[in-house]
């Protein structure tokens, strides 16, 4: 009887943030389509309870049926089978269950019988699933290729395939290849147009698809014969219905085990194109991309979680020296930081979501009618806002993810590296999540453009430093002027070398620095909202004020001329 | 085969499983203040097998049928995100302090109201357990009925095929239909909620629960004929008062006791054959089995 969305109020605290009241608005055009469709809600809190209730039944079968079933899913993992993928007993009684809740097309348009959800909470479910099954998020989570199709394809695609992901097939989006993975633009799958019938076909390998045996896929292809880059790749639907893919094997990994990562032949494959030729990778994937790097922040937050409970409840169960361990102070040092940074990557992962529904939303509106110039700016804002937060949260709440349940197992002491308790798998699973769409290293790449370009520091200074904040706690914005102007300070000083290798090499310090500034300023507003977060504001801002000074000093005695030491062969 | 009209009965219950110290008065009369009502464990049971049958049957219906005060209403919502179509909620002051005789004549007055094809309800009642007042409806319309159900295996418009789980074993069993069927807890449980449904239905209310309901919400009403909950009070069933209530009610509790179940010793056997003949025998000896 356990539910994960009703047992965390952190979750529907964001839920209440004050930008949802104008994101609902948009996505439901004021309110009009109550009149059309019997679940479509009538005014703001009306679709807030809708969300409410539907993140309650996610809450329950997480809590009670994908929690239960997690380990044995770890445990037996997918096999291939004539070819084709056969999930875990446990992952298919997940999937089961998901498609009679009707938990599938969740930020689609009602239309195609989505349910027309904004994208904050459709992350807050992934999180929760993740809490529960971070596997399960890879096959569940995948619903967003549908996100791509709404955005790209034909309204006859669409009316073809939306109302299926609707109804509870599953997608993948086939990328990678054996000589292209972060580097897509070596991408070699074989597109060619047969003129006679018209139609499409694939040919060649992908490897690394998750869920590649899924129902409906998103193929990335070479298009244009004789081209070597990005601009000779189209993106492609292939349908399973075809059947002209086979699965070659499944990998054996160390983590998020439930979710097939497939080796895919495609022989002959009909598919069809999406879209415009040659604008595969520059656009489509891009945009794919970027919703699949908040469903990894997602997917991020929700092993965080979970590993953060198994380690305070260990914390507080187990004696040693006479006393249960939480009260010393090691121990509760860690428990502190493990909070901070969890309420922290939370906290910035929805500020992007909120971001990325202002922006798409605003796009959408922009199909059915022209924005008045109000509207306009406020897309192109959120759009960029959307692109630079994106990347950063990633790269946060992947990384802490990863420090959560390393210190939750470390809190577990011999008990941890014992395969008895819950936490190593989360350890496990983390791992994926700064490495899989875009690696730690490249969330750097795609961030650093908001730290060089003054982005960053732009919406610090205009938007944080000027919010309305209780007056006894100055002190704290104090700490995060000071941040901020370390971080203005330390681009400077880096772009004063006026070397683009220099900048890459002090790229992920700068958008830490960054990073650490914001995540503090958004716990300093959510402790506006509810005093339960000063704490971690706190504790989060003390932290990253260190972290800054460090990052900081290394930067500031670092002689440019000592890059050649670090280069190896 | 044309669509059946299924109706499930299902009773609202003081959820009884995480009994705590004050789940009792001192009078020895059950606290529900204390407890959270729910759903019946089994009419969950029950309700899956109607809902089974009406995805394999289209034109199918679902309906609940529940006795008892407005806020009983909230398991026929409960049921409705779940996948029924509706429900009806018998509820008077006439009814109060039924005993099982008096509950299952009112259910059958209610009954002879609808056109039903297959009954379905709870082996039996979380607060009560006496299992009785599905076959009692039975016998009161006169239907064959199947009890200890744990599938419907098949089911034509004039027989029904059924899986009972009993004490040693199962049995498969054919009956005509209409019929009660009683299902088992071991059955399949029941599906979530639907995220459609429950949008969908969110608002539906039974006559007593409007009385707070303000002018929008009653235009509502009148544009989404759907959220009204059918309600039926004494005067909306064709019965004998006398039957009803208290008067109809010879169930007296004489006294409620609290028992709680504590594990004095416990015996700890080796790992032999000879360990575990010797506890069988012990066990056959005493009665515990055999």
């Amino acid at each position: 009887m356990a539910n994960f969305y009703t047992d965390n109020e952190d979750i529907k605290f964001h839920l209440g943030h004050p930008l949802m009241e104008k994101i609902v608005a948009l996505k439901e055009r004021n309110f009009t389509e109550a009149e059309q469709y019997d679940n479509a809600p009538r005014d703001f809190e009306d679709a807030i309870d809708n969300y409410d209730k539907v993140l309650e039944i996610v809450g329950e079968i997480c809590g009670d049926i994908i929690d239960v079933n997690a380990e044995g899913v770890d445990a037996e993992g997918p096999q291939v089978i004539d070819g084709h993928v056969k999930y875990a007993p446990g992952t298919q009684q997940n999937i089961d269950v998901i498609n009679q809740a009707g938990l599938n097309g969740i930020s689609l348009p009602r239309k195609y019988n989505g349910l027309n959800f904004p994208i904050t909470p459709f992350i807050m479910a992934a999180e929760i699933v993740s809490r529960a099954d971070a596997g399960l998020q890879n096959i569940w989570g995948l619903q967003d290729c549908a996100e791509t199709i709404n955005e790209f394809a034909s309204e006859e695609q669409k009316a073809k395939y939306l109302p299926r992901v609707c109804a509870g097939e599953t997608c993948a989006m086939a990328l990678t290849e054996p000589d292209a993975g972060s580097d897509l633009q070596a991408v070699q799958l074989k597109a060619t147009y047969n003129e006679a019938e018209g139609k499409w076909y694939l040919n060649g390998v992908k490897r690394f698809i998750t869920n590649g045996d899924g129902h409906i896929s998103l193929v990335l292809a070479r298009s244009e014969e004789g081209t070597t880059d990005a601009r000779g790749l189209s993106m492609f639907i292939y349908d399973r219905n075809s059947n002209a893919v086979t699965v070659r094997r499944i990998e054996n990994k160390l983590g998020i085990k439930g979710s097939p990562t497939c080796e895919l032949v495609f022989k002959n494959a009909p598919a069809e194109l999406v879209g415009e030729r040659k604008m595969g990778l520059i656009k489509y994937v891009m945009a794919l991309m970027n919703a699949a790097r908040l469903g990894i922040g997602g997917q991020s937050v929700g092993i965080a979680e979970a590993a953060y409970r198994e380690g305070l409840k260990y914390a507080r169960e187990r004696k040693q020296f006479g006393k249960a361990i939480i009260e010393f102070p090691a121990v509760y040092e860690m428990l502190a930081h493990m909070e901070a940074k969890l309420h922290g990557i939370r906290s910035v992962l929805y500020e992007t979501s909120r971001f990325v529904d202002m922006y798409k939303t605003y796009y959408h509106i922009s199909k059915e009618r022209a924005l008045d110039k109000e509207e306009r700016a406020e897309m192109k804002e959120y759009q960029k806002l959307a692109d630079i937060y994106t990347p950063l949260q990633k790269l946060f709440a992947s990384e802490y993810a990863n420090q959560i349940t390393y210190d939750a197992l470390q809190i577990h002491g011999g008990s941890g590296f014992m395969k008895d308790y819950p936490i190593q798998r989360y350890v496990r699973d983390a791992r994926i999540t700064n490495i899989y769409e875009g690696t730690s290293q490249l969330q750097v790449v795609a961030a650093i453009r908001g730290v060089t370009t003054g982005q960053y520091a732009k919406h610090i200074r205009e938007v944080y430093e000027k919010a309305a904040i209780a007056p006894e706690h100055e002190y704290l914005r104090d700490k995060l002027k000071a941040m901020t102007d370390k971080l203005e300070a330390a681009t400077a000083a880096v772009a004063a070398v006026g070397d683009a290798e220099y900048t890459d090499f002090h790229a992920r310090r700068l958008v830490e620095i960054a990073g650490y500034t914001i995540i503090g300023y958004l716990l300093l507003l959510d402790a506006q909202r509810c005093d339960k977060y000063l704490k971690s504001a706190e504790i989060f801002i003390h932290y990253g004020e260190a972290k800054v000074a460090a990052h900081t000093e290394f930067i500031n005695g670092f002689n440019p001329e000592d890059l050649g030491k670090y280069k190896k062969a | 085969m044309k669509g059946l009209k299924i109706v499930v009965l299902a009773k609202q219950v003081p959820d009884t499983r995480n009994v705590g110290k004050d789940a009792m008065k001192a009078d020895g009369t059950v606290n529900r203040a204390a407890l959270p009502a729910i759903f019946n464990p089994e009419d969950l049971n029950a309700l899956e097998q109607a809902l089974r049958l009406k995805d394999k049957f289209e034109g199918s219906t679902v309906h609940i049928l529940t006795m008892g005060p407005g806020r009983a209403a909230e398991i026929i919502r409960e049921a409705m995100y779940r996948g029924a179509d509706g429900g009806y909620l018998l509820s008077d002051r006439a009814f109060a302090g039924s005993d099982t005789l008096a509950t299952s004549y009112a259910l059958a007055c209610a009954l002879r109201n609808l056109q039903t094809d297959l009954l379905i309800c709870g082996r039996q009642a979380i607060d009560g357990d006496t299992a009785q007042v599905g076959p009692q409806v039975a016998e009161k319309l006169g239907l064959p009925q199947v009890t200890y159900a744990e599938e419907i295996l098949e089911c034509t418009e004039d027989k029904i095929v059924i899986k009972r789980r009993l004490e040693r074993g199962i049995e498969v069993v054919e009956s005509p239909m209409p019929c009660v069927v009683t299902v088992n807890g071991s059955a399949a449980p029941c599906r979530p909620r639907n995220a459609r449904y429950v949008m969908k239905y969110k608002y539906a209310r039974a006559t007593q629960e409007l009385q707070d309901a303000n002018e929008d919400y009653m235009n509502l009403l009148n544009e989404r004929p759907y959220l009204k909950i059918t309600e039926w009070s004494v005067n909306d069933i064709t019965c004998d008062p006398q039957e009803l209530g208290l008067n109809g009610s010879p169930t007296k509790v004489k006294n409620i006791e609290s028992v709680v179940f504590q594990a004095k010793e416990a015996k700890v056997l080796d790992a032999s054959d000879e360990a575990i003949d010797a506890m069988m025998k012990e066990l056959i000896t005493n009665h515990t089995i055999g």
